[in-house]
């Protein structure tokens, strides 16, 4: 493939694109198509038979509560609600006045305050046809990278945007790359890390439903960087539209010859492959996916040695998240200095997280880092339906905390959430209103921790079980000081003795809410307390 | 040409100064010097797990604890085995795993030689203070010559890694997860159908409690026999030379 190929394959779609006058884009990921916008697009698809206009499945476009959605470009207006029955309506308004009841306010803060770097295809190409990414630029990073540039240029490329790694912990990306470039091996690795679990989340899965080159262009950047071959894509079987469209995404770069031997004629060569997850949460740790893809019992193992030197089958391995990889190409082909513009000092970039829980507008957003949380509840989130009052938001999955109205002028960024008791995480973010009560809350997230715990380690296995049972006193207002006391004892030990991230952020559901809504846990025990005295009378 | 190289690093353990080799771990230093670890899931032979967490130690400089079974040495570390806040949790760990099966040693084939028994004396936890979790565990006595007891069962994974590593048969692992993992022969078929057991009998010497053990052995009478482990090591590191 050389880039005169690129750019003709970039023209014939276009070109082909301007042939119409109207181009409906249908959502076509899971969200959406389970309110049925596969029916949408096929009852639209047929409306606009032998119209000047196309019919295209598209990425997430954002709002997923108000799925389907409907987008017609050029004019930009944004259908929401969409049923097979409006498809007719649709099309017949085409370049007149849009259909008022189905039309949803793009003017909101919801879609002007994002702003798009890992999601800038998402809603706009046809993640089924790869021609429509080279259309939108795709894989000319990749290009310039393998014709212009030396491995240790794109690495200092990398290192200079500031980008940290997206899977939560935040680690250097440029850093990471350079630890695996510098490990001896006769072989070297690349993983992508698609086993996403927090509850609540599914940015992963969003990216690769909507935009799988991105991803495969960032990794393919990545192994020539670090001087690897072989890739592995680790996903969720839970995933099978995301596991799909990533299989037709790998044999159609194949086919033109950005994925295989001799990519974009030069001597690098890099070949992809999926595997699939079984359902074990503790799989994207990175020494227990990497266990899990060598075929055996998917648990951790102490680091170091850290996979950059000792990874998959002993040899170094570079494992990124899949937001990460899709911040490459754009960084590569915007450069360094456009990516660390963006966001704060020390947090560079843009973050996407899946906005869910007691908010008005529910779905995926993606927002400059430093943007304070109160931004994205009130503003993109649209606040707390009913006029219920604000109560918490929980960023950072099963390890992360939640985070009282106090804080809601924090900025997010990886350093900010760490000092008040979160974490950043993968980009889960559940906003929860008054009516949501904390020590549930704490103990819900403790059965995930306790149900997802490998077993390896004593403080996790035992230690999430019994604060697991205490938490379920505390509930049943059956718990007593003492049991508080134990509560918080046990928290301190999985927390500092556990094997992996698992056992050391399992704590934090409950020692956030007992920084911050301690008062709960104390009426829960002060009620069972009284009962007691009624019975003893 | 040779390059000078450094592979003796120096360290202080317990403020004690003490020379060692860059592959060796701090256990194994920290045992060179008699300077007392505790552990659980490690026996020397086998490749270290990290499970029990006992071994933990605090290093000056670093924020986390480490398992002194498998970090490294490092030039100028200081290490610190014994602090307050460890045995804290040493025994805090020790109790949770009191708590997590049903050991009761009073009707244990291996009271008086038991590792997790000798421990709990050992480090002090005169009691368990988390609430008994008292599971349904089932016993194993399908093999003609030894049973297993999962109600003493702590998970130190020492009978998998021997009868994989040692043996070569690997007849055991470990299936389920969290509180619910065990461990199980084969595909979890019982152990007296087991195609790929041996009998060697390795996994029961190993054992650290009377979760395996020998058929016809009354209350107190199991002693484990470990000697065979470091001497066929030894063997066979020589003969690999």
């Amino acid at each position: 493939m050389m880039i005169e190929e690129l750019h003709k394959i970039a023209a014939v779609e276009r070109d082909e694109d301007n042939r119409f006058q109207h181009h409906i884009h249908v959502c076509m990921e899971t969200a959406c198509i389970a309110s049925r916008s596969d029916h949408v697009k096929q009852a639209l698809t047929e409306a606009a038979a032998g119209k000047p206009c196309r019919v295209k499945g598209v990425g997430c476009m954002g709002l997923c509560s108000a799925g389907p959605l409907v987008k017609v470009e050029p004019e930009g207006v944004l259908y929401q609600g969409v049923t097979p029955e409006d498809a007719t309506e649709i099309v017949a308004k085409l370049g007149d006045s849009p259909v008022s009841r189905l039309e949803c306010d793009t003017e909101t803060p919801f879609f002007k305050r994002q702003t798009k770097i890992v999601l800038e295809n998402s809603g706009l190409i046809d993640p089924e046809r790869i021609e429509n990414y080279i259309a939108a630029d795709g894989y000319l990073a990749l290009h310039t990278a393998l014709n212009t540039m030396t491995p240790a240029e794109v690495i200092a490329q990398i290192a200079k945007s500031g980008l940290r790694g997206r899977g939560g912990a935040g680690f250097s990306t440029g850093l990471k790359w350079t630890t695996v470039a510098k490990s001896q091996g006769e072989r070297k690795f690349v993983i992508c890390n698609a086993d996403e679990g927090d509850p609540g989340a599914f940015m992963d899965r969003s990216v690769l439903e909507g935009d799988p080159h991105a991803v495969l262009e960032g990794m393919a950047i990545a192994a020539y960087a670090v001087g690897a071959s072989q890739g592995y894509v680790y996903v969720r079987a839970e995933y099978p539209l995301a596991v799909e469209r990533l299989k037709l995404a790998i044999r159609q770069a194949k086919k033109l010859g950005l994925l295989g031997e001799n990519i974009c004629g030069t001597t690098f060569s890099f070949n992809v492959d999926i595997r699939l997850g079984a359902g074990a949460f503790v799989c994207g740790e990175e020494t227990a996916l990497i266990a899990s893809i060598e075929g055996k019992r998917g648990q951790p193992r102490p680091r170091p040695p850290f996979p950059a030197e000792y990874g998959l089958w002993g040899y170094p391995t570079l494992i990124n998240n899949v937001e990460t990889y899709a911040n490459v190409a754009p960084i590569i082909r915007k450069g360094a200095d456009w990516f660390s513009a963006i966001g704060t000092e020390k947090s560079k970039g843009t973050k996407v997280f899946a906005l869910t829980g007691q908010v008005v507008n529910t779905g995926l957003i993606e927002v400059p880092m430093g943007i304070t949380l109160r931004e994205i509840v009130f503003d993109i989130g649209g606040g707390i339906p009913e006029g219920r009052k604000f109560k918490a938001v929980q960023t950072g999955g099963p390890g992360g905390g939640c985070i009282p109205d106090e804080y809601l002028d924090m900025p997010v960024d990886y350093e900010s959430l760490l000092k008040i008791g979160s974490f950043m995480g993968s980009g889960g973010m559940i906003v929860m209103d008054e009516t949501s009560n904390m020590v549930e809350i704490a103990q819900y997230f403790m059965e995930f921790s306790k149900t997802e715990s490998c077993g390896k380690c004593v403080p996790c296995r035992v230690g999430t079980a019994q604060m697991y049972e205490l938490l379920d006193k505390v509930v049943k207002c059956e718990a007593t000081m003492d049991d508080l006391l134990l509560l918080e004892r046990l928290c301190d030990v999985v927390k500092n003795t556990s094997l992996c991230g698992l056992g050391q952020g399992a704590p934090n559901p409950v020692l956030s809410t007992l920084r911050y809504f301690r008062h709960e846990y104390l009426a829960r025990i002060q009620e069972g307390n009284r009962e007691t005295a009624f019975v003893s009378h | 040409m040779k390059q000078p190289s450094s592979h003796i690093k120096t360290l202080q353990i317990d403020g004690q100064d003490v020379g060692a080799n860059q592959d060796e771990t701090i256990l194994e230093v920290a045992r060179e010097n008699g300077i007392y670890i505790p552990t659980l899931c490690e026996i020397e032979g086998l490749s270290p797990h990290g499970g029990c967490r006992l071994c933990l130690v605090e290093v000056k400089g670093v924020n986390k604890l480490l398992p002194a079974c498998v970090t490294h040495v490092q030039e100028g570390m200081e290490v610190f085995t014994n602090s307050p806040r460890l045995q804290e949790y040493r025994r805090t760990i020790l109790e949770l795993i009191f708590s997590e099966g049903n050991h009761i040693c009073a009707v244990c084939v291996v009271n008086g030689r038991c590792d997790l028994q000798a421990l709990a004396t050992k480090l002090g936890m005169t009691h368990v203070s988390v609430p008994y979790l008292y599971p349904r565990r089932s016993v194993d006595a399908s093999h003609d010559r030894f049973a297993l007891d999962r109600n003493r069962c702590i998970l130190c994974t020492r009978c998998v890694r021997v009868c994989d590593e040692i043996e070569g048969a690997h007849t055991w692992d470990v299936s389920g997860r969290g509180v619910q993992a065990h461990v199980v022969t084969d595909l979890n078929t019982p152990w007296g159908d087991s195609d790929t057991c041996t009998s060697c009998g390795k996994c029961v010497n190993v054992c650290p409690t009377g979760a395996l053990f020998e058929k016809g052995k009354a209350v107190a009478e199991m002693s484990k026999k470990r000697g065979f482990l470091p001497y066929l090591t030894q063997m066979r590191e020589k003969r690999s030379k």
